[in-house]
């Protein structure tokens, strides 16, 4: 087996959704050849190719596009790139980690090549067999790819951790080759989009999709003034705030707080609802969670059937109690 | 201009899916069926860019068996001008998909075309960035913000990306998939819905439009996750801060 990782960087590192991608390789077939895939521009590509190199012993080669038209992770040209890439390697297989970068370029690429990829699988079972979740999680389908080669994937990061790494796996470092682009603009929808800008929100409270602790607030909270009681919890313990749909109906918050099947799938390492009652779509967005705690004054709420630990009892007392006695974050 | 409308038919979101006892799939017979909730954010969208002037007509379009044609009755309820079906078998996968939505720009020549950014019973976020390819039109994924710009050709994209939202400038004609937070979509009224009885729905097949229907898959099993071991019920906020610190090791 022959495998191409579609690699992010940042600020002259490897990302680690990308290793993960390298850990899922990794797991095809032992004996697996890893070569990753970089783009981008000048001194920031350099410094993350020479970072890949050495990051993870199972990555044999490191290719590199270095272009203007890669300095932003463009889908149009990164998709044109993967074709070339591929039709020049022969990889039995291609990887990418399943985070907006590789959501927006791989079924593209894909596309190009007249190849079905596999998206968003949490496990792998051999060469050409894969489990991924359908239904929001609700169901996991096995899939085994019948279709002709490359193989393409995108996994799910969180399920694929990275194995602690070897002291003396610098030693070893992967090559690196320049991908020659002479022929990238052959595809005409090079240059047709055009990046603008990246506007972060919120920066001090960690993004809700990836954040380490996620604080819900449901119907319960009652009003939007009540919320500001969620926030505060939030603030204290380093927490993304999430809403139940409920919630975000009843205008207490944005609709871009919620989680639940139509809104944000979660999966942190603490879940702490309030006030949820715990209806199949909001169960559905956060029951990757690993320690779900429930607080509810009604003990037959649904939403204790999912917890770990469950508090019977009023949000209202409960809330001030946890923001007396709850460590802050570190 | 006119936009073209991607919709399909899926199982309810409040409904609670049951995987079938010979695990070949998920239970979808005596089941409330629904417009996907991302494709109703994309015919609205469609909707209000024709309402605020910049696009002629909405067409919305569908791909499956014949019963698909009542969701392509609430999209017509909502405020389509007239749709298409393509009558073809359930469950076909994203590629296949994107090949006859290809066909169907070949036939229509919209000036944009829009997408939920998934559906919610495959999960498989592929289908606009496909078509996209197939079309070598740029695509804007996500999106939670479009403004057109009707003079020079040009649709700005807000997109909800792992670090925020990052902005992109496509030249029309473009793919846009839609997120959650781009509108709330209507619902038909009444009137509408009796109005969208009469509209036309144009029928192909695969098969009209060149497309072969193949599938890379087989499907092994669907199976139900594993359950999540039952929980403790805790009597003090004193206990609970103790379990989360010495037990799970959360805090």
């Amino acid at each position: 087996l022959s495998t191409l990782v579609l690699a992010e960087h940042e600020g002259g590192s490897i990302k680690t959704s990308s290793l993960s991608a390298v850990e899922a390789a990794k797991s095809l077939d032992g004996d697996n050849s890893v070569s990753l895939l970089l783009a981008g521009s000048g001194q920031s590509l350099k410094e993350a190719a020479a970072h890949a190199a050495s990051s993870h012993p199972s990555i044999s080669q490191v290719l590199i596009a270095d272009s203007d038209k890669f300095t932003y992770p463009l889908a149009e040209p990164w998709a044109r790139l993967v074709h070339l890439v591929q039709q020049r390697g022969g990889y039995s297989h291609i990887i990418a980690a399943s985070g907006s970068f590789g959501k927006n370029v791989l079924p593209r690429a894909a596309a190009l090549l007249d190849i079905s990829p596999i998206t968003d699988v949490t496990k792998i079972s051999g060469s050409n067999l894969f489990i991924r979740p359908i239904y929001a999680g609700n169901a996991l389908s096995t899939v085994r790819y019948t279709g002709s080669s490359p193989c393409m994937l995108s996994i799910r990061a969180t399920s694929f951790p990275i194995a602690s790494l070897p002291a003396d796996s610098k030693s070893d470092a992967a090559s690196i080759d320049q991908v020659d682009l002479s022929t990238l603009d052959e595809d005409d929808s090079v240059g047709k989009s055009r990046y603008i800008k990246l506007s972060s929100q919120n920066v001090e409270r960690p993004d809700l999709g990836n954040a380490h602790i996620v604080v819900t607030g449901g119907r319960g909270v009652k009003s939007a003034e009540n919320f500001k009681m969620i926030d505060k919890l939030a603030e204290k313990i380093g927490a993304a705030v999430g809403a139940t749909r409920a919630a975000v109906d009843a205008g207490f918050v944005p609709n871009d707080l919620q989680v639940g099947q139509t809104g944000k799938i979660v999966a942190p390492e603490l879940y702490m609802a309030f006030g949820v009652s715990g209806a199949i779509q909001h169960i559905a967005g956060m029951r990757d969670s690993k320690v779900i705690v429930a607080v509810n004054k009604d003990a037959d709420a649904p939403i204790f059937q999912v917890a770990d630990y469950g508090l019977v009892g009023d949000l209202f007392e409960v809330i001030p109690e946890l923001l007396e006695k709850i460590p802050e974050k570190k | 201009m006119k936009i073209m409308v991607a919709i399909k038919r899926v199982v309810d979101y409040a409904v609670k899916i049951r995987v079938k006892p010979d695990k070949s799939g998920v239970e979808t017979k005596n089941v409330k069926m629904s417009m996907n909730p991302f494709c109703e954010i994309a015919l609205e969208e469609a909707l209000r860019i024709k309402q605020s002037g910049l696009a002629s007509e909405v067409v919305a379009v569908s791909i499956g068996p014949v019963h698909f044609t009542e969701t392509l009755r609430t999209g017509l309820a909502m405020g389509a001008d007239r749709a298409i079906h393509v009558e073809a078998p359930e469950n076909i996968y994203p590629l296949t998909i994107a090949k006859i939505l290809k066909a169907l720009v070949d036939v229509e020549k919209p000036g944009l075309l829009l997408l939920g950014k998934q559906a919610i019973d495959n999960d498989q976020n592929q289908t606009g960035q496909m078509v996209a390819g197939l079309l070598k039109w740029p695509q804007g994924t996500f999106a939670s913000k479009v403004v057109l710009d009707k003079e020079k050709q040009v649709a700005t994209v807000d997109r909800e990306v792992d670090g925020g939202i990052e902005t992109l400038s496509l030249d029309l004609p473009a793919v846009i998939t839609t997120d959650l937070r781009l509108n709330q979509p209507r619902y038909a009224t009444l009137p509408n819905i009796m109005k969208a009885k009469s509209k036309p729905i144009k029928k192909f097949t695969p098969k009209d439009l060149n497309v072969e229907i193949k599938s890379d898959f087989e499907v092994v099993e669907v199976t139900e996750p594993p359950k999540r071991k039952a929980g403790l019920i805790l009597s003090s906020v004193d206990e609970l801060i103790d379990k989360l610190k010495n037990e799970a090791r959360v805090i």
